[in-house]
């Protein structure tokens, strides 16, 4: 029976207290974060151990912070062990000027299209992606939907004019 | 038993012609006008909840084929009538105008629920806000989903267009300036 706790120690013995910041535990999930220089190093660790078995990246999240300056995008690593019915979050948060973080394609397959949907929707440069172009929008699109930054409407729209709404 | 009255069918008038024994005469554009709309084949480009609308308007209750409509097909160069039904994306709308322009003449197109004619509630950076921007639309259905019966009585609007219509509209002066319009050939 595989516990959080443990997961936690091990993986602090592994990377050092700097390595792994901040274990929480929400709803019985175990949250860690790591840093952008590690975060391959963490994924690859606890795919390949041989009791964790971490062998399924079940999503990558995007997330964006506009408060916390320093570390405004976030993406989160959800990991999932079958042998032992095991779910991890791990955490990266890298600044919005210069979001660079390395590619899991090599650990992982299936991050090929995960990391072009985080680069489509929040502008996150992942280095050694084969292809990191847009996936879901159009290429022409020159903005990232999912930021928190909400510049004010086109007033050279012809539709929804006000006098639609009553204005 | 005997005191079930059956319904009276509607009577469909006939166009003005000179009748003799065995044959009626009319104009031209009245019959071809008859016989393109009482046979709209409809091609289906059914994106969302208005296509569940109207696999419900092409079952029985709901009967589609009722107005000539027998034979759906996704082809589109053996549809006259192109019926989008849903939320079209930004990036489904090179894809609707290529189906649009494969359509041979005559051909008529029918924006089935909100999204198809303006976007719907979906005013956000990856729906295109009613397909009107980019192909020449017929009739708009209205609704969120609209019901079977609205569906119908949008392919019943498009059949007095059709009938009314010249018979050869592609060389009206309004025509290509509408297709100039969205830079159609």
């Amino acid at each position: 029976m595989l516990t959080n706790q443990e997961i936690a120690e091990d993986l602090i013995r592994q990377f050092g207290e700097d390595g792994i910041t901040n274990p929480v535990e929400h709803y019985g999930l175990l949250n860690v974060e790591t840093t952008a220089d590690r975060i391959i190093a963490v994924v690859e660790y606890l795919h390949r151990h041989p009791r964790f078995k971490f062998n399924f990246l079940t999503d990558m999240a995007g997330i964006h912070f506009p408060d916390a300056k320093g570390k405004e995008l976030g993406m989160i690593y959800h990991l999932h062990s079958w042998e032992n019915n095991v779910r991890v979050m791990v955490k990266v948060f890298v600044p919005i000027e210069a979001p660079v973080l390395p590619t899991m394609v090599n650990v992982f397959a299936c991050a090929n299209w995960m990391e072009r949907e985080a680069y489509d929707f929040f502008g996150f440069q992942f280095e050694g992606h084969p292809n990191l172009i847009r996936i879901l929008n159009v290429e022409e699109m020159d903005y990232f939907p999912m930021r928190k930054e909400y510049p004010l409407e086109d007033a050279t729209r012809k539709d929804k004019i006000d006098e639609l709404f009553g204005r | 038993m005997s005191d079930i009255q059956t319904a009276k069918a509607p009577r469909i008038e006939a166009p003005d012609g000179y009748q003799g024994e065995g044959f009626f005469a009319t104009q031209l554009d009245k019959v071809v006008g008859l016989a393109r709309s009482n046979s709209l084949w409809p091609l289906p480009f059914a994106t969302s909840c208005c296509g569940i609308e109207f696999m419900a308007t092409m079952g029985s209750h709901y009967d589609l084929a009722r107005f000539g409509s027998e034979r759906p097909s996704f082809s589109p160069r053996q549809a006259d009538m192109l019926m989008v039904m849903g939320t079209i994306a930004k990036k489904m709308g090179p894809i609707v105008k290529q189906v649009y322009l494969q359509m041979a003449e005559p051909r008529w197109v029918i924006a089935v629920g909100a999204c198809a004619c303006s976007g719907g509630i979906f005013d956000t950076y990856s729906v295109l806000q009613g397909i009107d921007r980019i192909i020449p639309v017929d009739v708009y259905v209205p609704g969120c989903p609209p019901r079977p019966e609205q569906i119908l009585d949008g392919v019943m609007q498009l059949q007095e267009i059709a009938k009314n219509e010249s018979i050869r509209r592609r060389n009206l002066p309004e025509y290509q300036a509408l297709m100039e319009s969205y830079a159609i050939q």
